[in-house]
């Protein structure tokens, strides 16, 4: 019996969630920030940077970390108070599940104590991420 | 701190990256035909395809070859490349819902083969629609869960 209506149902709410989930990637949001979670250089394994610090958590079965490392890492070099660490999510799992990142890359915004103020799932545009920059004094 | 990207492994392989996002377009054609007719033999046979890109990659399976060998030489621009593990990772996810989809058909149980053939479906139209990445999505909330906490 030949029927239609799963079809149907799959594609719809698979467009549904394909339209929310790239309109949601690489966009840098305060709101899913951790409150009060302090980061520092003992736990990051690096020094923050002296402003600002984005911090990339990325995973081996992953295409956009590779262009999400490069577009961040060509950034820093001009930047002298901003730094970007670069953490492997798997061999870090207690730092994932207390800043509970979901899913790779997403990195997070910091300022000079470590406070996260925003963070983004995917890759984020240039543009996105000065400014994030611009607004962490 | 990119012991990620630098290991020799990943760097390794790597593939044109439009040949997996072709490879599911088909994949959701077939899986579409296979979630309408209700024949198991289709699911099987797309089972065996996914079988192939988990374990051999997917440039191996009869859709990478066919990229590779009748639309990879008609396109002309410079050919974008990515690691071979994400999209082998996805391989492996849509063999796992094949075989339970494929299980489900001869327990008799046809809501668990339209429910597994429907969430293959999904996943393929993602990645070929909107160019999803299982792995990225899925992976890290795996071995969340699957690891105990220390």
């Amino acid at each position: 019996m030949k029927t239609y209506l799963p079809l149907a149902v799959v594609l719809v709410l698979a467009s549904a969630y394909g339209f929310w989930w790239k309109g949601t990637r690489g966009a840098i949001r305060s709101n899913k920030a951790i409150p009060g979670h302090r980061l520092s250089a003992a736990v990051l394994g690096e020094e923050l940077g002296s402003r600002a610090t984005m911090v990339q958590f990325s995973s081996a079965f992953c295409t956009p970390c590779r262009a999400t490392h490069a577009l961040l890492s060509q950034m820093v070099i001009p930047m002298e108070d901003v730094k970007h660490i670069h953490i492997d999510a798997e061999s870090h799992l207690e730092l994932v599940r207390t800043l509970d990142i979901r899913s790779t890359p997403t990195t997070l915004f910091i300022n000079k104590d470590g406070i996260e103020v925003g963070r983004a799932a995917g890759t984020p545009k240039r543009e996105q991420v000065l400014a994030a920059l611009a607004a962490i004094n | 701190m990119s012991e990620v990207l630098d290991k020799p492994e990943v760097q390794k392989i790597y593939i044109d990256a439009r040949g997996p996002r072709f490879s599911a377009t088909i994949t959701a054609i077939v899986l579409a035909t296979a979630l309408v007719t209700h024949n198991v033999w289709v699911l099987i046979a797309q089972g065996l395809v996914f079988l192939i890109g988990a374990t051999r990659g997917p440039q191996f399976t009869p859709y990478g070859l066919i990229f590779k060998n009748l639309v990879k030489p008609r396109l002309k621009k410079e050919a974008p490349t990515e690691d071979v593990r994400p999209p082998k990772f996805a391989q492996a996810v849509g063999l796992l819902f094949a075989l339970v989809g494929i299980f489900g058909a001869l327990a008799d149980r046809s809501l668990i083969f339209s429910v597994a053939t429907a969430f293959a479906l999904g996943a393929a139209f993602l990645n070929a629609a909107f160019n999803y990445c299982l792995g990225c999505e899925m992976y890290l909330l795996l071995v969340r869960t699957t690891t105990r906490r220390k």
